[in-house]
């Protein structure tokens, strides 16, 4: 696989969210806003890159029966950076995620890419592979937070898009509707890399 | 993979070791350099919160807290005059429990302005709190202003679909009110 295919396949053929189904909790949780996507794609896709670096430098170093355990403490570590550093500079994002960034930890796409991609690859792969991850889980929770925002509340990215006294679908904000749009996302999704092949 | 380390207990012992020791070091770093920026924004978000419900002080009432029965206060003065003092609070009426709002009021117990804070309510729903709805307390008295409801016999305008929040929003002005008149107004008074 050539350096560019493994970042791009976190983009399209293996997109953490439409293809691999993987962290849907935070998904579902904070797609509320177009804001919180970004904000929450940026903390996880900086973990991702950290972990991935991490694990696949101290791969030979760390023997294999104890090998989850030190995944999650390098994992954690990068977590509770991203904590401490959005409290003090982004406090305004930091509330609206609120208890989701520290459950960055338990994002399973974060720990299945140390298991199952960056222990295997070299250093540069591995960095390759979190950023592609990272993107591609930016981008799809980005969008289908932008859905949720313009069908529930009117607005994308708090730039009104409708008039304000239209009536807007508030299931789309709340918990249902975060899983018709998610499902809805998927299914096109899997329409488009059937027809395009990608 | 040749080289790899064995699971032997003294490798998974020390290798373990050394990696908790290093990520320790690196958030103890972490955690010194952005102390200081964190309590910061929070004293600033505090200061700004106590801004938004007053007229214009210029004392710091950060510095001097009084902190009764859960209830925070935040005395403004203004050459020496006091000029309101602004009353963290809280229900845990709410629809999805407990949330905190800041009420100001002028020292003879007129409520001047009100904010929100910190809140779960649902949003699109209970969370229109936030908006303008809440300005219909502002320059109300609690004593000819009755804090409920219409439904329950008082002067609130519900929020359409969210009576309990509503109902939550009084309940917390009342409980500020109430600990202002009891605790602050007195000792200003005088």
């Amino acid at each position: 696989m050539s350096s560019l295919k493994v970042f791009t396949n976190g983009l399209l053929k293996e997109n953490p969210t439409f293809v691999l189904v993987l962290g849907a909790c935070p998904t579902l949780a904070v797609t509320t806003a177009a804001f919180n996507g970004i904000g929450m794609g940026a903390a996880t896709t900086f973990v991702l890159f950290f972990s991935n670096m991490l694990v696949a430098l101290l791969k030979n170093y760390i023997p294999d029966k104890v090998r989850i355990v030190a995944f999650i403490v390098i994992i954690a570590t990068f977590v509770t950076i991203v904590d401490l550093v959005m409290k003090a500079f982004v406090p305004d994002i930091y509330k609206t995620l609120g208890i989701f960034i520290p459950l960055i930890v338990v994002n399973c796409i974060i720990l299945g890419r140390a298991e199952a991609f960056a222990q295997k690859n070299d250093v540069s792969r591995a960095i390759l592979d979190g950023l592609g991850m990272g993107i591609g889980f930016t981008l799809a929770i980005t969008i289908l937070a932008s859905v949720r925002e313009l069908l529930g509340n009117g607005t994308i990215f708090n730039i009104p898009i409708v008039s304000e006294n239209a009536k807007t679908m508030l299931i789309f904000i709340l918990p249902p509707g975060a899983f018709i749009t998610y499902g809805y996302l998927i299914a096109i999704f899997n329409q488009l890399k059937a027809k395009y092949n990608f | 993979m040749a080289n790899k380390l064995e699971s032997t207990l003294k490798n998974m012992i020390l290798s373990l070791f050394l990696i908790s020791m290093v990520m320790s070091g690196a958030l103890g770093f972490v955690y010194v350099v952005t102390k200081k920026p964190i309590e910061e924004t929070q004293k600033k978000a505090e200061i700004e919160a106590v801004k938004n419900v007053l007229p214009e002080f210029d004392n710091d009432p950060t510095k001097d807290v009084k902190d009764i029965d859960g209830l925070k206060y935040y005395v403004a003065t203004k050459s020496g005059e006091v000029v309101g003092c602004a009353v963290k609070t809280y229900t845990n009426k709410g629809f999805s429990g407990h949330f905190e709002i800041m009420v100001g009021f002028k020292p003879d117990g007129t409520i001047f302005k009100s904010a929100v804070l910190d809140q779960k309510e649902t949003p699109g729903l209970g969370d229109k709190m936030k908006t303008k709805w809440k300005d219909q307390f502002n320059e109300k008295h609690p004593t000819t202003f009755k804090l409920a409801v219409k439904k329950d016999g008082g002067d609130v305008d519900a929020i359409t679909a969210s009576t309990i929040t509503s109902r939550a929003f009084c309940d917390a002005v009342t409980r500020a009110y109430e600990g202002y008149m009891k605790n602050i107004a007195k000792t200003t008074n005088q």
